[in-house]
């Protein structure tokens, strides 16, 4: 085994730290750490907590950290936020919700930048999340903004989903109806004391309830939640609501460890796949030039895209 | 997928100042150079500071101070970091900090000291000039 799965393994936290900013940067030299690190992996517990900017994720998850410690869980956190598309730059600032937990040798707080590489955050995520439950984490609490399909990809991966809105945010609702309404296990309206939190309420259980078949058949029906993270009021109903969840799951898929479950794997393994292909295809086809003769050739009218992207592809891929 | 390093820094406010504007600026200048950027908010320890740079693994720490505490935090961060093995991490600061310490501050191992009236490409350009993505 390399020293570095070792250590990760140990938990030192310097060499958990460095191995996610490897995987973050794209260093191939992970994968063989990665592989190590795989049947050390499968015993924490992955909670998604996704919904709006501002709705108050972070807050919420700081919350969580204090109440899982105080269970004398050991606890990881991955803070997802957007990169730039302009300057490729980010400003990671969930940390400023999370700092009291700095000091404590039972959290790890990670914050991520989405980067936009294709395929790539639902892919490095994954990665960091298995690098914190093989370093020992026993929950893992995974935090991102719910736009776009990659970021609702790495809450789906989660044990437990969990949905975040605010009091007055209607359209929001119906904006999310179609996207993450169907991923979420758990619904919170955070900032309850607001006004409209009962609309909010009733608008969430008037939606839920249209599936009332499938629950009469035993899913899961996502509970509905009134918090106030900022206040520490709600958050023990809530993490109650994430035990009857987690009982739920081991019930009626036979255990936690997803490592097990064909769907998980399966789409897993997609999303792997996905993401390598297109990594090794781009970089041969860009370090050959055919990638750049390509567009220019678009540029000067010779060939049209469609026909380039086949001339690339196809040779490829025989 | 062979991608070029992204530089990470930490911009962190260390002691008791009640007031961030000009770090949130710095933060800003940094993102829109193309660097990630953790911000930790008001009121950290120097513990604090250095545990939260090791878990974001960022190359850079820069500290902010305007209230006159900066001879004891920025020299305790630096000290920190090598009790911890991780005097890898560059640090420097700026703020209100008088002309006089310096020199004292650099010699105590803080890298670069920028006062107010510094231009922003200036902090960026130091950056980019003296900070290796590990």
């Amino acid at each position: 085994m390399t020293s570095i799965a070792e250590k990760v393994i140990a938990g030192d936290i310097r060499s958990v730290a460095r191995l996610i900013r490897d995987i973050d940067d794209g260093m191939p030299e992970v994968r063989e750490v990665l592989k190590e690190l795989y049947p050390h992996t499968g015993k924490a517990y992955v909670i998604g907590i996704t919904g709006s900017p501002g709705v108050g994720k972070s807050t919420l998850v700081d919350q969580m950290v204090a109440h899982l410690r105080k269970r004398d869980k050991t606890v990881g956190v991955l803070a997802v936020d957007p990169t730039s598309p302009f300057s490729g730059g980010a400003i990671l600032g969930d940390r400023v919700r999370m700092q009291r937990h700095s000091m404590d040798q039972g959290v790890f707080i990670r914050s991520l930048a989405t980067r936009g590489h294709f395929g790539g955050l639902t892919q490095s995520t994954r990665s960091a999340i298995d690098v914190l439950d093989a370093m020992g984490k026993d929950y893992i609490l995974v935090e991102t903004v719910g736009v776009g399909q990659d970021e609702v990809d790495v809450v789906r991966s989660a044990h437990t989903t969990v949905i975040v809105v605010i009091p007055g945010m209607g359209d929001d609702i119906q904006a999310i109806k179609a996207g993450i309404l169907e991923v979420g296990d758990i619904f919170l309206i955070n900032k309850s004391d607001r006004e409209g939190s009962d609309k909010t309420l009733s608008d969430l259980r008037l939606m839920i309830d249209m599936d009332q078949s499938k629950y009469d058949r035993g899913t899961w029906k996502p509970p509905i939640i009134k918090v106030q993270a900022v206040f520490d009021k709600g958050v023990d109903e809530f993490l109650e609501a994430v035990d009857a969840h987690a009982a739920y799951l081991a019930e009626t898929e036979g255990g936690l460890d997803f490592r097990g479950k064909s769907d998980k794997v399966r789409q897993e393994l997609r999303e792997m796949v996905k993401a390598r292909l297109i990594e090794e295809v781009l970089d041969r086809l860009t370090e050959s030039g055919e990638f750049d003769n390509a567009v220019e050739s678009i540029i000067k009218g010779k060939t049209d895209p469609y026909t380039a992207c086949e001339s690339l592809v196809l040779p490829t891929l025989s | 997928m062979k991608q070029k390093r992204r530089v990470r820094v930490m911009v962190a406010k260390p002691g008791l100042d009640g007031h961030d504007r000009g770090a949130r600026i710095i933060a800003r200048a940094y993102r829109d150079a193309g660097f990630e950027v953790v911000y930790t908010g008001l009121h950290q320890t120097p513990e604090e500071i250095v545990e939260a740079a090791i878990q974001e693994d960022v190359d850079m720490i820069g500290l902010s101070s305007l209230a006159g505490a900066h001879n004891y935090l920025f020299p305790a961060v630096v000290q920190l970091l090598k009790d911890r093995g991780a005097d890898d991490i560059v640090v420097c600061g700026g703020g209100i900090i008088p002309d006089d310490d310096i020199d004292k501050l650099k010699a105590a191992g803080v890298k670069a000291v920028f006062t107010p009236g510094t231009p922003l490409n200036e902090v960026v350009q130091w950056v980019e000039g003296n900070v290796t993505p590990r």
